[in-house]
């Protein structure tokens, strides 16, 4: 008997396209990997479409209207497996800022339920609303991460998605570390690696594409980095950048932003 | 008489939300609408109160299909308020970074988005069950495009190597040279990448229309350049606001642009294509004249085949700029902010980027003015639409569907700060 192909259905909100685009980007294993799955919807890419249920969904974007809560509400009940790929499903992305103008602010204290109530004002990661089963980092996602990603989950096994810092890339591309030889101010240490380093490797701070790594003390490393000449607004403007939806970057910018 | 409504359902391989609505009275056709209901994501705003220098990097997130487009125009603006003179070979690798985006967005363009129209498929699969050599060929140009961003940038989506003043890290001559094979080889593969276009099955359409693009003395415009048109006009990009005019309608959340005198207007290949041919290189000439399209050239169903002129011409500017590339002693040069307003053009895959920002004596933006192409050709596409509906309307659903589609694909729309539907909806009122 010939097992069914897995359905993939990719889907965006309100985001830059980026991470979905960094699956049309794998040219090497494009056509590899769409003769492993049926293309049940993707909208950037074809025009044909299958019905739902999906049994693997790539959710990109953050939830940022109310049709958007209910479009999620209603891909996570008919997905076996939902995935959040990118800063902006994970932690908001930078449209999230607007959270922390005062408007944002001022209705969450007014509305009981102000996700629902004014969704259109802010912008959140998709697991604020529903359950997802993993959780894909950065602005944008590593596509050489996605891949193994894809292959690992395609083939009934449980991926691996290391959320140790920024630095342990940093130390094995043989950086000298840019906070303690150079004092410029760097998120590697309170980030999760992902991006292979890239931007310290480039000789420039990290800006927390990845989002918190685990186990994250913000705090300290934040007060460290003040007491070493860091100013506060410079710190707080790294933090609040692409994640600041994320559940520790968030903690930190609202008793510290 | 009863109301006839057509609704053929989600567009795929654009990047934008919206949908396209076409009222026809009998034959007559009395509206024809393009709403975009993107979410807005408010970066104008957000942009307030930040530091010029996260500037190229907050902006880039605006769109992961044309991020180095939004990292240069602001680049152009900072550095033209605070008087910086950016180093020969930066500008160089700054301009290979873009030709790589150009290379990929185009290539994306063709072979994915656009060719399943004419061959009337859903998608580049089908493409390779018709063609496999066509698509390997096809993913090995877009990858190229990919790889020249990747090696100037660092990733080939919001790219982390430009600042204002430079570069952080310039790379060395053989990092580029390492690509000069799969260049070389691409370059001689240009042919079939004309054939393929050249054997499209293309609609027709007749139409006078304004084009608008930049204009830069040294080179086929791509990086800066003064803002030129066809009907005679030339401003500095600090006039873009005097003379291109957004304004709100009410079925769109997209502003729509015109000029002062209240034309639409077409930004991106077509347009650069009319008015700077004579820059183009000779390789990318020789294959306008082998496929019949030397300027003038207004029929939007050619820009497919101006894409891939603007591919060759790219493939032989990028090996050029390879070529005489010398790593800079210095990657960037220091400067001091200064306050005031400053106008940034470049021209993005899909055509003129104009940013205009209000720098603060605290190197804080104060104001920040971004218009995108697909905001320019907005209007333009529904003009189009307009122009075809006597056809759309004449054709079976499929055919209709096909065909307004392909128009607005024509402009290869990027309203990508939000995908969705294009709902075509062909409402016959009487």
């Amino acid at each position: 008997m010939m097992l069914a192909k897995p359905k993939l259905g990719v889907f965006k909100f309100s985001s830059c396209d980026g991470c979905q685009l960094s699956i049309l980007d794998a040219e090497r294993e494009l056509l590899a990997l769409l003769d492993k799955v049926d293309l049940a919807e993707f909208l950037e890419a074809s025009s044909a479409r299958m019905d739902p249920p999906y049994d693997l969904a790539l959710v990109e974007g953050s939830i940022s209207t109310q049709e958007e809560v209910e479009r999620i509400v209603r891909i996570r009940k008919e997905s076996k497996i939902l995935v959040s790929i990118g800063a902006c499903a994970t932690a908001g992305g930078l449209q999230a800022l607007r959270n922390w103008s005062k408007l944002g602010l001022l209705e969450s204290a007014v509305y009981p339920e102000p996700k629902v109530a004014r969704a259109l004002e802010m912008a959140f990661p998709v697991s604020d609303f529903v359950a997802v089963d993993f959780e894909l980092r950065g602005c944008p996602v590593n596509k050489a991460q996605l891949l193994q990603f894809l292959a690992t989950v395609l083939r009934g096994a449980k991926p691996r998605l290391p959320r140790n810092a920024v630095c342990f890339e940093c130390k094995r591309a043989g950086n000298a570390c840019l906070v303690v030889a150079g004092g410029t101010p760097c998120l590697g240490p309170v980030t999760s690696a992902g991006c292979g380093a890239m931007c310290p490797s480039y000789g420039r701070g990290c800006f927390g594409c990845f989002g918190p790594s685990n186990d994250v003390n913000l705090d300290s490393y934040a007060s460290w980095l003040e007491a070493h000449g860091v100013e506060h607004s410079l710190v707080e403007s790294l933090v609040k950048g692409a994640n600041s939806q994320s559940t520790e970057f968030r903690r930190w910018l609202e008793k510290h932003g | 008489m009863a109301r006839v409504v057509v609704d053929t359902g989600p567009l795929a391989r654009v990047e934008g939300e919206g949908s396209l609505v076409i009222e026809a009275d009998g034959a007559n056709v009395t509206d024809v609408k393009l709403n975009i209901f993107e979410p807005p994501r408010f970066f104008e705003g957000l942009l307030r109160g930040r530091r010029v220098e996260e500037v190229p990097d907050i902006v880039s997130r605006i769109c992961g299909i044309c991020p180095v487009a939004y990292q240069v125009s602001s680049l152009n603006a900072f550095e033209e308020l605070f008087g910086i003179e950016v180093d020969e070979e930066v500008r160089r690798l700054r301009r290979i970074l873009y030709y790589g985006e150009w290379i990929e967005s185009h290539a994306l363009h063709i072979y994915m988005l656009a060719a399943p129209d004419f061959i009337r498929a859903p998608d580049v699969v089908a493409l390779a069950k018709k063609d496999p050599e066509l698509v390997k060929r096809a993913l090995a140009m877009k990858r190229l495009g990919n790889d020249l961003m990747s090696a100037v940038g660092g990733r080939e989506i919001h790219p982390v190597s430009l600042k204002i003043g430079g570069i952080f890290r310039a790379p060395s001559k053989e990092t580029l040279a390492a690509l000069t094979p799969e260049l070389n080889r691409l370059r001689k593969s240009v042919q079939s990448m004309a054939a393929f276009v050249s054997s499209l099955d293309k609609p027709k359409l007749k139409r006078d229309v304004t084009l608008v693009s930049l204009r830069d003395q040294a080179r086929y415009a791509i990086d800066r350049g003064e803002i030129v048109s066809n009907r005679g006009s030339r401003i500095p990009p600090s006039g873009y606001e005097d003379n291109f005019i957004e304004h709100q309608v009410d079925y769109s959340n997209a502003l729509h642009s015109r000029t002062k005198e209240g034309m639409t207007y077409m930004v991106g290949p077509m347009a650069r294509y009319n008015l700077n041919f004579a820059q183009l290189h000779s390789v990318a000439k020789a294959m306008a004249k082998d496929l019949d399209i030397e300027p003038p050239l207004t029929d939007p169903f050619q820009s497919i085949s101006v894409r891939a002129v603007e591919i060759a011409h790219s493939l032989e500017e990028v090996a050029a700029e390879i070529e005489q590339y010398t790593k800079p002693a210095h990657s960037s040069v220091p400067y001091k902010i200064k306050p005031g307003v400053c106008y940034g053009v470049s021209e993005a895959p899909r055509g003129i980027l104009y940013h205009s920002y209000v720098v603060n004596g605290r190197g804080q933006v104060e104001r920040a003015k971004i218009v995108p192409p697909t905001a320019q050709n907005q209007a333009r596409m529904e003009d189009d639409v307009r122009l075809l509906a006597p056809e759309i309307i004449r054709s079976d659903p499929t055919e209709a569907r096909r065909l307004s589609e392909m128009a607005v694909r024509n402009y290869d729309p990027c309203i990508s700060c939000a995908t969705h539907f294009l709902k075509l909806e062909i409402r016959n009122a009487s």
